[in-house]
């Protein structure tokens, strides 16, 4: 039998992925002083504004759809009854 | 006229839609080769075909233009007939004619909305996509399918009739067909304008979009998610470029459907709602307006039916190799599916706007158009949304079915020309991506856009990254929400739930009044008055002649009377005489009286 393509069910290869996703982070973080940057508002040029703009989005969209599931959230057949 | 009608030869529409008919009477390869042909031949009837007004038919004192050609229109023709070609190479093996009838139908009446010089026009091939994609979802032959494309009819039904009224009135008040920019600054502009906000789900009319395209078979939804809204976006770039409201409606059109994607367990659901949300940057676009961001809105309508019917063939190809679509029941397949997997990533990096990827070099042309015009708040929410859009569509829809914990599922590649449809797809998606020149170059305005600049880059990696960063350290320490086998409620409760609520009050109120008018009239008025006219003849008559009984007095002889009179009425057998005498008797009291 073919050996099954499956690198990510070893937890060291995970890690590993985790491990270039973090040093791309800080890379992008760490270039940041050095972009010439054209900007239309004047938050735009702060330092890693745009690193905590996606961070704090993805945060409030997750807790804020976690709060709307309370209100919004009826079984399947919801709809059939 | 019939010389001039096929000098460019026949309209890309008429293409579509005549030449679906013959679909059904052709067999094997050959039939293959023939819907393979269709959206070629259309093709290349739009590159050589001139700018102006073309194919025109004249119809009482009304013309009906079938080609309004400008470069406007020639873009989004370009890309309804190029996706038309993958949708019909992915669909090619189904045996089902009603579907590929239906997909050219719809495709070729997208293109005809598309052309549309004048309202009628318009209007004809506006409801002619609407009935020719129901059957996209009724092709499911589900007892869900079926109720989905029931309510989709419904809703669209509704729009187009608030189309059709804006557009009477419109003729009414300018006795012109033509389309031209127009303003909301009347009943017939604003329901034109609710007409075609339906078909673009502009909250809150967006729920029939990821209340039907789920339901749709598998090859069904790739048609779908080019057409209705697209077509739409086209529309509202023609007539309503500009429209503050527009900014606003699309602003919260971005942020709106990305809450729902978060807590959507279907898969093509999740798509479905950011669908709705990339079809909120270009309603934004519009509302913006400049040069800028109309350009924006194309090349992303262009991009985006590309990496959303690739992201729509994915999920489709594992909807029928598994015959599952949800959440909690995917997981792993990246192992026995890694091509599919790996175009799905390639959608879902296009439609997140990763640097070279498609939706980098046209959304950010809609981004930089808000910052121009310096609308800040807008400018935010268009960059959550972006966030937000990676999140669920580009992490999402590839993580819960790819990789995720596994579902011990070992479904096979789907067949070759699946794969071959999702390669081109995901071919242009990263072509376009790293070489926007073609795309620019056929956009309604010159382009002066640099979109590679290394602020830009970064800047946009940062901002999903840093989404990713989230989404990871949320999976890791369990506060990401579950996926959960639910429902959640959206405007369309309004007419699912309410609807149900409005029939019984309707039973209720309108049977209560129905009630009480028949116990009233019909048993009340009517029976007196029938009673009336059957027993007074002969309670008179009893009356008049009880002074003649010839029988004796008393309480017996008198009642052995009355039934005698009375068996004479029922009978019809009264005395000669006694007719007589009443006849002679309304004589004199005639006499007296007059």
């Amino acid at each position: 039998m073919k050996k099954e393509f499956a690198v990510f069910d070893k937890p060291e290869n995970v890690k590993r992925f985790l491990r270039v996703f973090y040093v791309c982070l800080g890379v992008l973080i760490l270039i940041d002083p050095f972009i010439h940057k054209h900007t239309e508002f004047p938050w735009e040029g702060a330092f890693g504004f745009f690193a905590s703009y996606g961070f704090a989005s993805c945060v409030l969209l997750i807790f804020i759809a976690k709060g709307l599931r309370i209100f919004l959230k009826k079984d399947e057949q919801y709809y059939d009854r | 006229m019939s010389q001039t009608f096929f000098s460019f030869g026949i309209p890309p529409a008429l293409i579509f839609i005549i030449g679906a008919l013959f679909i059904p009477l052709l067999k094997g390869k050959l039939k293959s080769a023939y819907m393979l042909m269709l959206p070629v031949l259309a093709f290349l009837v739009l590159v050589i075909v001139p700018e102006g007004s073309n194919w025109i038919v004249r119809i009482v004192q009304y013309d009906l233009v079938l080609g309004k050609v400008d470069r406007l229109s020639r873009v989004f023709g370009y890309i309804f007939t190029i996706i038309s070609f993958l949708a019909v190479l992915y669909a090619i093996k189904v045996e089902d004619n009603v579907q590929h009838v239906a997909g050219f139908m719809y495709a070729g009446a997208g293109l005809g909305v598309t052309f549309a010089g004048d309202l009628f026009t318009l209007y004809i091939f506006w409801e002619l996509m609407a009935v020719a994609s129901t059957f996209l979802i009724l092709a499911r032959k589900t007892q869900k399918a079926q109720s989905a494309a029931f309510r989709y009819i419904m809703v669209h039904i509704f729009g187009g009739l608030c189309l059709l009224a804006g557009i009477v009135i419109y003729i009414q008040e300018t006795g012109s067909t033509e389309i031209v920019r127009l303003t909301l600054c009347s009943a017939g502009t604003w329901l034109i304008f609710i007409g075609v906000a339906v078909n673009a789900a502009i909250p809150p009319l967006h729920p029939w979009l990821q209340d039907a395209y789920p339901e749709a078979t598998v090859t069904g939804a790739v048609f779908l998610s080019a057409f209705t809204t697209k077509s739409a976006v086209y529309v509202m770039a023609r007539i309503y470029p500009g429209t503050e409201l527009l900014i606003w409606l699309g602003a919260l059109m971005t942020a709106i459907p990305i809450f729902y994607a978060v807590l959507e367990n279907d898969i093509r659901r999740v798509l479905a709602y950011s669908l709705i949300n990339q079809v909120g940057f270009m309603m934004c676009g519009v509302g913006i307006g400049s040069a800028l961001a109309i350009n924006g809105t194309v090349s992303h309508a262009f991009c985006h039916i590309l990496y959303k019917a690739l992201l729509f063939m994915s999920a489709g190809a594992v909807l029928q190799m598994t015959g599952k679509i949800r959440c909690t029941d995917l997981g792993g397949l990246y192992k026995t599916m890694p091509l599919t997997c790996l175009f799905c990533i390639v959608g879902a990096a296009s439609i997140s706007a990763f640097p070279m990827f498609s939706g980098f070099v046209s959304k950010s042309m809609i981004v930089s158009a808000a910052a121009h015009e310096k609308l800040a708040i807008v400018w935010l929410m268009l960059q959550f949304a972006s966030a937000g859009v990676f999140h669920h569509a580009g992490i999402k829809v590839p993580f819960f079915t790819f990789f995720g914990h596994d579902s011990g599922i070992r479904a096979k590649e789907p067949p070759w020309n699946m794969l071959l449809a999702m390669g081109i797809a995901a071919f242009l998606c990263i072509f376009i991506g790293l070489y926007p020149a073609p795309l620019y170059k056929i956009l309604p305005y010159p382009v002066h856009y640099e979109p590679f600049t290394a602020f830009h880059i970064v800047a946009q990696l940062q901002l999903l990254m840093f989404g990713a960063l989230a989404f990871c350290l949320l999976i890791l320490s369990g506060n990401y929400p579950a996926e959960m086998r639910a429902v959640n409620l959206d405007t369309d409760w309004f007419y699912r739930k309410g609807a149900k609520w409005i029939y019984v009050a309707a039973d209720k109120a309108l049977n209560g009044v129905n009630n009480a008018c028949d116990r009233l009239f019909v048993k009340g008025v009517v029976g007196a008055a029938i009673r009336f006219f059957k027993d007074a003849p002969l309670k008179l008559t009893i009356l008049l002649s009880r002074p003649f009984s010839p029988l004796e007095e008393g309480e017996l002889k008198q009642r052995r009377f009355d039934e005698m009179i009375s068996s004479m009425f029922t009978t019809g057998t009264i005395p000669i005489g006694v007719s007589a005498a009443a006849a002679i008797g309304v004589f004199v009291m005639l006499f007296f009286l007059l």
